[in-house]
């Protein structure tokens, strides 16, 4: 037989030159061919109040009308509304997924107004650790809800951020790639708009809130990730109104003092906004919240059901035998509800004999008063029939003797009309 | 028809309904294309792997195939008149490189398998085969089930096996017809025909129909596989290129003049056998399945099929009552069990194919 040497041997690292072009230069291509047909996700959460602009900042970044229903000011709580759309630009098919928190500031008591976001957020990633659990998975075509920017709209107070705004980033900070932006900046003045950034930015790093960095370790993206850092968080303004401007449309706010347009970087940074949120750095934050965020949040879980990586030697078992103490807890759970049901079954079955045995006995009396009840007019009608028997036989015997009687007379009568006959000759 | 019908949304914690809604439509360029370049640049950076192993008896051209194909020293080739012992046992032998062209990185890794088919009983020489395959398997998917997983999880398994078949122009050995059926279960093959160069083109043909017979009636499914097809385009792709497999193939590495060029090819005393071209042997075909058009997508059906298979056996194996998605049980696996052949595989996608022939 053959012995097997499992290891591969000799397993050295060098470089190799190659004497003519072998073709793998092609790659790149090969795995975005792959990509593009199967199709991307992106999925933006956007956080803010009621009325601060993020279906118009939405509508205006994807240059399309998403949806028209604006909230109300009533919501009793905060409510996330996630909706997908399909977009196509020459080859490249985007399943977006825009998810909006609906009521967001509304309330007076703004306690809780976080959880249901982070709720949601570590929904998408239980979802996906469940697919990524399963015995039987289909990763590669799954859809993927996990949020990749959370695009934090802060109002336009000009002073500093609400604490409502520092609580709630806090909390997602650790959840999803925050990238904070001003919402509605036309209605700041140019030189408050500096301060205010500068306020806004050294409040987060004071309270340690964590958010996205724009990558600067990839020569190709370093520098324009460097150069749109400084500005944030963006002042943005959306319309997808088109104003005349020059001797083009471009889509701007008109106002009796002046056009605000969305595309010029001197009236605010939507551009930039756009260029770091889809232009540069979409894979960034879909990878960042694939192998960073989605990583944190399975570990934790995994951690909280009992799992540990201990000491290389013990691996698996400790994994194993975690898993079998809960696999045994699962089955005891099972056999008690089966027991349960199996109870329950045997007493339902029982209160429906008995109710069918009295239906039973009570049919079965009915029956016998029937019958009884018929036998009694039974008789009845027969005792009826003797009686007109008898007075029918006594009508015939009366009868029979009133004819005796007429046919007497009648003789009689005939014998003396003869004699009266008789006489008179 | 109203271009902007969403998707029912649901309540807050649920995830939001795969869009089966018709396009937006966009008016003006947002930029979206702009990821295909962002992905390129990522994978450029990150660099990619792959892993091939040869597998065949003594002397039929692998290491000469290898060096041919990666246009390097990838292996020393054994010259012929030098004494190399044949081992007595089969070795698995692996080495590793790195390659780059017009900025894309290559980890290449190239297992060996000397000793394969040359002993005298061959019974089960498939097992150290099958054995260090799993055992990529394996690795990765306990780097997978960490807690605190890597980054990236090295991938060292093998992604496409060759597999040698002797030029006897008469059909399937009984030895090849037991390790293709084991190991197309199990991983990528594409068997060629080695030093074609002995048969003449129709000797070629007579003896790849056959061959093509054979694996039909063994069910021996080779890549790429029928059923993993994505769309019409793959299948008119893929067909032609099931039609010429096994290719017939001659590998070189020497460097020869004719008519004024450079060409790879063998000299001999009838003429030189050019390798790359077509009129000569099949090796272009063969170089651009495994390298230029289909490398990224062995690596994918590796990943989401044959692994994802081991993955599903291995997670079962001590279950003796029937599980529900999420319930693991990660007993050691035991060595007698890795190297039976395991289930046919299952289709990425579940249509129905009823077609044979296209």
């Amino acid at each position: 037989g053959a012995a097997a040497e499992g290891r591969p041997v000799n397993e050295e690292l060098r470089n190799l030159s190659l004497s003519g072009h072998v073709g793998f230069d092609s790659l790149p291509d090969q795995l975005v061919n792959k990509s593009t047909s199967q199709g991307f996700c992106f999925n933006i959460l956007c956080v803010g109040e009621t009325g601060i602009g993020k279906s118009t900042l939405m509508d205006t970044l994807f240059n399309t009308k998403f949806e028209s229903d604006p909230a109300t000011h009533n919501e009793p709580g905060v409510r996330l509304k996630a909706r997908s759309y399909e977009l196509q630009e020459s080859n490249v098919r985007l399943k977006l997924t825009i998810v909006d928190t609906v009521g967001f500031g509304d309330q007076i008591n703004k306690d809780d107004s976080y959880k249901p976001i982070v709720e949601y957020i570590d929904a998408q990633f239980e979802a996906y650790l469940q697919e990524e659990l399963k015995i039987k998975r289909s990763l590669f075509n799954y859809h993927d809800t996990r949020i990749h920017a959370c695009l934090y709209f802060i109002a336009p107070t000009g002073h500093s951020l609400k604490s409502l705004d520092l609580v709630t980033m806090k909390k997602l900070d650790s959840k999803v790639n925050i990238i904070p932006i001003i919402a509605k900046a036309d209605t700041i003045a140019k030189n408050e708009l500096h301060k205010f950034k500068s306020k806004i930015m050294s409040e987060l790093v004071s309270n340690g809130v964590q958010i996205y960095q724009f990558p600067t370790d990839e020569e190709t993206v370093a520098e324009i990730n460097a150069t749109m850092s400084v500005h944030l968080p963006f002042a943005v303004v959306g319309s997808t109104e088109e104003v005349k401007v020059g001797n083009k449309m471009a889509k701007a706010r008109q106002y009796p003092w002046g056009v605000v347009q969305v595309e010029n970087e001197n009236h605010c940074d939507f551009v930039k906004l756009r260029e770091m949120l889809i232009r540069v750095n979409m894979e960034d934050l879909r990878e960042q919240t694939h192998t960073h965020h989605y990583e944190l949040y399975r570990r934790c879980k995994l951690e909280e059901m009992g799992f540990k990586d201990t000491d290389p030697d013990s691996k698996p078992f400790s994994l194993q035998e975690t898993y079998e103490a809960k696999r045994n807890e699962f089955l005891g759970e099972l056999q008690k509800k089966e027991e349960e049901m199996r109870q329950m079954f045997v007493m339902r079955v029982k209160e429906k004999e008995a109710e069918l045995k009295e239906a039973e006995k009570e049919l079965h009396e009915k029956f016998d008063l029937l019958k009884r009840t018929h036998q009694e007019e039974k008789k009845k009608v027969e005792d009826k029939k003797k009686e007109l028997e008898e007075e029918v036989n006594s009508f015939q015997k009366k009868k029979a003797a009133a004819q005796l009687l007429q046919s007497q007379a009648q003789q009689s009568g005939a014998q003396q009309t003869k004699k009266d006959k008789d006489k008179k000759k | 028809m109203d271009p902007l019908r969403r998707s029912p949304s649901p309540c807050s914690s649920s995830r939001p309904s795969s869009p089966r809604t018709p396009p937006c439509e966009m008016f003006g360029r947002v930029g979206i294309e702009a990821v295909l370049d962002q992905m390129k640049i990522k994978a450029m950076k990150m660099g990619f792997e792959f892993n091939i192993m040869v597998v065949g008896q003594s002397g039929l051209g692998k290491s000469t195939m290898m060096n041919t194909l990666f246009k390097s020293k990838v292996w020393k080739t054994t010259l012929p008149g030098s004494v190399v012992p044949i081992p007595q046992t089969l070795q698995l032998h692996s080495v590793t490189h790195v390659i780059e062209e017009k900025g894309v990185k290559l980890k290449l890794t190239v297992t060996d398998t000397p000793g394969f088919g040359d002993q005298i009983n061959n019974d089960r020489c498939w097992d150290p085969i099958l054995g260090y395959i799993n055992e990529q398997y394996e690795r990765y998917l306990q780097e997978e089930l960490l807690i605190t997983r890597q980054r990236h999880i090295p991938d060292t398994r093998v992604h496409c096996c060759v597999y040698f078949v002797p030029p006897t122009g008469h059909c399937l050995r009984p030895l090849d017809i037991e390790c293709l059926q084991r190991l197309c279960r199990t991983v990528n093959v594409v068997p060629v025909i080695a030093r074609a160069d002995s048969l003449t083109i129709e000797e070629r043909e007579a003896f790849r129909r056959r061959i093509q017979q054979n694996m039909r009636a063994h069910c021996i499914d080779v890549y790429p596989q029928k059923c993993f097809d994505e769309d019409i385009n793959d299948k008119i792709l893929n067909s032609k290129i099931r039609d010429r497999i096994p290719f017939a193939v001659v590998g070189a590495d020497r460097e020869h003049l004719v008519d004024g060029r450079c060409v790879l090819g063998r000299k001999t005393k009838w003429g030189i056998i050019e390798v790359e071209n077509m009129a000569h042997c099949e090796f272009p075909l063969l170089r651009d399945l495994l390298i230029r058009s289909h490398l990224q997508d062995l690596k994918d059906v590796t990943h989401n099929v044959h692994y994802e298979n081991y993955r599903v056996i291995r997670l079962n194996e001590s279950h003796l009552l029937p599980r529900g998605p999420g319930w693991v049980n990660l007993a050691p696996a035991s060595p007698g069990q890795l190297t039976t052949p395991g289930p046919s595989k299952t289709c990425r996608r579940a249509r129905e194919d009823p077609e044979d022939g296209f």
